[in-house]
This record gives structure tokens, sequence and C-alpha cells, in this order.
């Protein structure tokens, strides 16, 4: 759907438009709003009607510790990958190939930083403090998403990153527009809506390539043959080892399973590849009649679980370079808290 | 980091602030998120970068979260209560007899 369409229209049935689907189930389960718990109600017997009734949970509702801890693990996770995920794209702002594609990988580096951000404030609302979702991050106690620990080496990796990266993680983030928590759905649904200029734009910077040289579109197919796997991995183990998942579907935090969201990548893809007129690497690819739906060859979870546990290409890389930026950027913070307080001891000196 | 960085937490000077934003002239200000920022007009700067960047909206306020005071949703004395049995407040109440136009 995405990436052969440019027209700014998009067509029913696609990932914008299941953004809009969820948006609208969002108002209207507010117009069935029950109000607050009366006096005598049984307060998990009320956030479980709430959850039956695909109704949202706020922020000083009632809800049940496991939730509340689970929603925090998740948002935090996600937010910390938005932050990391800046480096890997960063690494190409200073060597775009020209003002145009460097103006427009600043405003989506810039849109990360938002989506974290969006995140963070989402978490807080379940009363975690940024500081400690900061320190968590610094001091590795909270993960972010492995896909973050692979290196950028050439300039179809971005191009890769945006279609692969941002696509997969577009069909993990849709169903969460319609997450049983209220914060963390808004949140959702913004993001969304923002990441699917990310995926366009890199699916628009690996077709100029695909259609240029032989080089470039050997680069191209270099990029899509490294970024292909790792991308089937961001859905996470397969459903069997999933540890969180069952919980996590009941309390209608997760909508779908990861095998599900990860078959629904790998059909997108398809044909997007056949237009880039790339290769996917997989020899096992094909559509099967009876699954009406594509076999393909799953990604090395062992793998995956090396580079969660840290032994990533560049594991050690994105934390150092986030401590030192978080190290360096003190002086900002401290400024501006310094002025903040002269201005407001000014005010009462003149009041 | 120095000594005096490690005291510094985001949450006592750089306290949370929430934003509304006006989408356009003639529409309420609306609640879009929440942010950090030491004064007002960082949490205004910053709301301009984090909530309006694709022209989502021509005026934006900044208020910080401590001063708003909000009603329980745990409350046990139901504070929505009161408005509960007043349906005389709405017109559908009245009955309007056959042939009355303009009311």
């Amino acid at each position: 759907m995405y990436g052969n369409d440019f027209s700014g229209e998009d067509a029913p049935g696609g990932l914008l438009g299941e953004v809009e689907a969820a948006e609208a189930a969002l108002r209207a389960a507010a117009e069935r709003d029950r109000g607050a718990p009366g006096q005598d109600v049984d307060l998990a017997a009320y956030f479980a009607e709430v959850i039956d009734a695909d109704q949202k949970i706020e922020p000083r509702d009632w809800m049940p510790e496991a939730y509340r801890r689970t929603l925090i693990r998740q948002i935090a996770q996600h937010a910390h990958s938005e932050i990391i995920g800046m480096q890997p794209e960063g690494n190409w702002i200073s060597r775009a190939p020209s003002l145009k594609r460097k103006a427009i990988l600043l405003a989506k580096v810039q849109d990360e930083a938002g989506h974290g951000l969006y995140l963070y404030a989402a978490a807080e609302t379940l009363g975690i403090s940024r500081d400690e979702l900061v320190e968590l991050l610094l001091e590795g106690r909270q993960k972010y998403s492995s896909i973050f620990n692979y290196p950028t080496l050439t300039w179809a990796d971005v191009g890769a990153i945006g279609w692969l990266v941002d696509g997969a993680a577009i069909v993990n983030q849709v169903p969460l527009c319609r997450c049983s928590y209220g914060p963390y759905a808004r949140a959702m649904i913004r993001v969304c809506k923002e990441e699917s200029f990310h995926q366009r734009q890199g699916y628009e910077i690996l077709h100029m390539l695909a259609h240029g040289t032989p080089a470039q579109k050997a680069m191209a197919q270099d990029a899509l043959d490294r970024w292909w796997y790792p991308s089937l991995a961001m859905f996470g183990p397969p459903d069997g080892d999933s540890t969180h998942s069952a919980q996590s579907m009941a309390w209608k935090i997760k909508r779908f399973s990861n095998d599900e969201l990860r078959q629904r990548f790998v059909d997108m893809c398809v044909g997007q590849a056949e237009v880039l007129g790339l290769t996917i690497p997989d020899p096992d690819l094909r559509w099967n009649d009876e699954r009406q739906a594509y076999d393909f060859t799953q990604p090395d979870y062992a793998e995956l679980m090396r580079v969660i546990s840290g032994d990533g290409p560049c594991n050690r890389l994105r934390m150092e370079h986030r401590r030192r930026a978080h190290t360096e950027g003190a002086w900002v913070r401290e400024a501006a808290a310094a002025y903040a307080a002269k201005q407001a001891s000014k005010e009462k000196v003149a009041a | 980091m120095s000594e005096r960085s490690e005291r510094l937490s985001v949450s006592d000077h750089s306290p949370l602030w929430e934003v509304f934003v006006r989408a356009r002239r003639g529409l309420a200000h609306t609640h879009v998120g929440s942010l950090h920022a030491p004064d007002a007009e960082l949490a205004l700067r910053n709301a301009r970068d984090l909530y309006t960047r694709r022209q989502e909206g021509v005026s934006i306020w900044v208020v910080p979260a401590s001063s708003i005071t909000a009603s329980s949703p745990d409350e046990k004395d139901a504070f929505f209560d009161p408005a509960a049995d007043k349906v005389y407040r709405h017109p559908t109440f009245y009955d309007v007899p056959e042939g009355v136009a303009h009311l």
C-alpha cells in the first residue's frame, strides 16, 4: 500500500485508513462512556467491564498493578526505541546525497525524537517519572528495539530503514492505536500518522537507487539483504515463546500475535519489492494458495536473543552515544533551570 | 557530570506542562499532551516543536500540570451525581402540545 502510492491519497484499506478507523473507534467509545463508577462498585469488576466494552482506561482509573507495570515496560521500551532509533539515521544526516534528502532526513529524525517524547509522556501518566525512565535506559535496565543495534553502512540503508524498519513498526503500531489504555492509544494515533511519511520516503530512496546505475541498484539490493531478517525479527519471538503475549491480549494492550503481524508484514512487502525490482533474500518465499498468504523463512531467533541481551553489532556504541549525549547536554538543562529560577526570583522581588 | 547536575532532576527543575492547541480559528483549544520545561517560555517553544511540526495549530496554551486541580474518578461520594436526577434540564423533558411552532 505504502510507497508505490505517492498521490497523497491513501487507498481504502491502507494503514492510514486503519489509523483513521481506530481514531473513530476511540471517539465512539468515548460516546458510549459509562461515567465514573458508582459508590459501591467493585473496582476490579468495573475495570474488566471497561476493557470488555472496548472502552479506554484513563490515568486516574483503578487498574491492576500488573496492567500498570506491563504498560510502563512496553511504553518505556517503545519510547527508548524512538530515542535510540535516531542514531542509525542520524549517522547519515551530514552525508545525505542532496540538500533535499538532508532536509527530509532531519525532519524524520526530529519526528523520532518527538515520538519518544509523546511516549515518555504517556508512560508518565502511569506514575513513573521522566528521570526514572531516562535512568532505566542509561543503566541498561530497560530495553529498546534490537533493530537499532544494526549499523547503517550505506545511503541505501537509510532507504531500507524507512521502508522495512518503519514499515514493520507501523504494522506493529497500527493495532496499538486501539490499545485499552487511553494515553497510549492517543499517542500511537499521532505516531502512526507521522510514520507513514517515514516509510514512503524510505521506499522512494530505494526506488530511485533501484532504477539508477547498476552500482546503485546493487547497493539497494545489499541493503535489503541485510535488513530483511532483522526487520522480521522486530515482531518478536514466535508466539509459542512469547512471554507477555497472552495476558496483554486479554487486557487489549496487544491485539494481534507476533506471528500474525509478521505474516501481515511479509504479505505487504512482497508486492512492494517487486515494484522496486529487488529480490527479497529468501529462496523459500512463495505464495501459499491454501493459506492465502506467503510462506517464508523465519528470522534467526537465536540471533535476536543475542542482540537483545547486548551482543549485537552496535549495542555498546548506541548506549555510549546516548550516555555521552545525556552528559554533554547537562549544562543546557542546568542553564535553563538557573535562568528559570532567576526569572522567578526577579518576579517575586517585583511583586 | 558535575555533582550539581547529579542533583538536578527533571521533575524538580523542569516540571511537567500540559499543552492545549487551537487547531484552527473558530475551534476551542484542545488538550494534546504534555512535556517538561523549566519555564513557561521554553514550554511554549517546546510545545511548538513537539506538537505543531505539521501546522496542527494556530495558538498554543501551556499550563503547569501542578496548577491543575482535577476531580478524582474514584471519589467515594459520586461527584457528578447531582446532575443525574435533573432530567428537567433537558428540553426533551417537556411535552409540547400539538401544533405549537417555534418552541
